[in-house]
């Protein structure tokens, strides 16, 4: 079975493409043979019922896998053309151009201060305390959370809010200058305002980073996204424009899920 | 069709679709009982025709509320989000065949007052046939989510436009030779451009039944 791909999506300027890409836990096959190029300019979306693959793909694109001793990936997955699996890669300087953002909001136990700076810090982006501050308040302005913490930048950021420390988690995936932010079901444990919130800081991202987002929330892949992919038992069925999947989707699978008719 | 995993959001769409359906079934009346109040000269007919129509103006206000309360509730998508737009766009659409049924009898009844100095024209009970045929149609058509269905009723425009312009040169003529005749037939030229009109209606009705079943507008001919 073979990926339907909208014949209507222009050629976009990929940041990644993957190609064929199988991924294995053990004997058990989890991604069967997926290809998609990941824009450099929108948000794409995962979507898909539990179990189908879709934080599996999103973990190998900046290889999370690699720290699940089963796990073994097949295929190729390109960042700017260059293999991301070949030897020799450095996998922590891979992970600050691919950047992660996890369900649960997952600051460091230490101060909002630190929890930007040790990034910066440990890969070498600043030189002396002025640049480093000005990285932690330019990071935190983009996370739009600078007004909020800008009095209290010593506090521990586990005394923030839940939404306010998913934001700090964007902040300090933000602050090593990446390229690519994948968020793996980034609102599930906000509520409404905090998930709008986050929705809002994807809106402004869109554009400076290619974004990958996996989510639960078909509304939340509607109003962020611009490009979704639909997974089913480790394959993508469908892949095209967020506006196309909702309203007219290709396939019949896509269109049972999304209406609330799988299974 | 398979069930939603949420059993309460089929029942919104079926009562939705059933009260379309009824809507259509009224206003398909409505044509009929209009033309055979003007055939007939029947005045107590037109009267119920007119008074009809309350019922199809209650039945759209009772679909908007429906279609609201879907969307606001279970944010449908893909053919059900089509499905509820179409539904409110065609509850409009059929309000506007009622009102134009209501016109035709209400022209009717002019039409009666001066009856003895005119016969009306065999024309207009064929013609509106045909437009009644497609309201009948195009609710089939949406019933069974029948997107060639509603090709053929947007076909069968032609027709009913062909007689339009037949009945409208022949009144005319009728006109010019008969001055007496003028107050009626030009009641009847209202009565033909209203079926017309019915006919326009049907069409879009059909054009949208075409978008919720296949997510694709129908090819436009003529624009």
């Amino acid at each position: 079975m073979v990926t339907v791909v909208h014949p209507n999506l222009e050629d976009t300027d990929a940041k990644m493409q993957a190609r064929d890409v199988s991924v294995y836990y053990g004997d058990k096959k989890a991604i069967d043979e997926v290809s998609i190029d990941i824009p450099t300019k929108y948000v794409t979306a995962f979507i898909g019922p539990s179990g189908c693959g879709k934080s599996t793909f999103l973990r190998t694109l900046n290889r999370m896998n690699d720290t699940i001793p089963s796990a073994r990936v097949e295929g190729l997955i390109e960042l700017d053309g260059a293999d991301i699996y070949r030897s020799g890669m450095d996998v922590v300087q891979l992970r600050a151009r691919v950047g992660m953002v996890f369900q649960k909001p997952n600051p460091f136990p230490k101060s909002i201060y630190e929890n930007i700076a040790y990034g910066p810090r440990i890969h070498g982006l600043a030189e002396g305390k002025d640049e480093l501050d000005a990285i932690v308040e330019k990071s935190l302005q983009r996370a739009g959370l600078w007004q909020e913490v800008k009095d209290r930048l010593q506090d521990s950021g586990t005394a923030l809010s839940g939404g306010q420390q998913q934001r700090l988690c964007i902040a300090r995936a933000i602050a090593v200058d990446p390229e690519v932010i994948l968020m793996d079901e980034p609102c599930s444990a906000l509520d409404p305002i905090a998930t709008a919130k986050i929705e809002e800081l994807i809106d402004e991202l869109n554009g400076s980073y290619a974004i990958v987002i996996v989510t639960h929330s078909m509304q939340q892949a509607a109003r962020v996204s611009q490009r979704t992919a639909f997974f089913h038992l480790g394959k993508m069925v469908e892949y095209g424009r967020t506006s196309d999947i909702f309203t007219t989707p290709l396939e019949k699978r896509t269109q049972d899920y999304i209406t609330g008719r799988y299974g | 069709m398979q069930e939603h995993t949420v059993k309460a959001f089929d029942e919104d769409i079926t009562r939705l679709r059933g009260l379309i359906a009824e809507m259509g079934g009224l206003a398909e009346v409505a044509v009929h009982e209009s033309m055979e109040a003007l055939v007939k000269g029947d005045d107590a007919l037109a009267d119920r025709v007119v008074k009809n129509d309350r019922k199809i103006d209650a039945l759209e206000t009772a679909i908007d509320k429906l279609a609201i309360r879907v969307i606001a509730l279970r944010a449908p998508m893909a053919d059900d989000l089509r499905e509820v737009i179409a539904a409110l766009k065609i509850a409009g659409v059929v309000e506007r065949i009622g009102d134009y049924s209501k016109a035709i009898a209400k022209a009717s009844k002019e039409i009666s007052r001066s009856r003895k100095q005119f016969e009306p024209l065999t024309l207009l009970p064929a013609m509106a046939e045909v437009a009644a045929e497609m309201v009948h149609d195009v609710l089939t058509a949406y019933a069974a989510r029948d997107a060639e269905l509603a090709l053929q009723v947007i076909a069968t425009d032609e027709k009913v436009d062909a007689f339009y312009n037949s009945i409208f040169r022949n009144l005319v003529s009728h006109m010019v030779e008969n001055p007496s005749t003028i107050s009626s037939a030009a009641q009847l030229l209202f009565v033909a451009r209203n079926l017309e009109r019915v006919g326009d209606h049907a069409t879009n009705v059909a054009e949208m039944v075409h978008y919720a079943a296949t997510g694709v507008y129908p090819p436009d001919d003529d624009g």
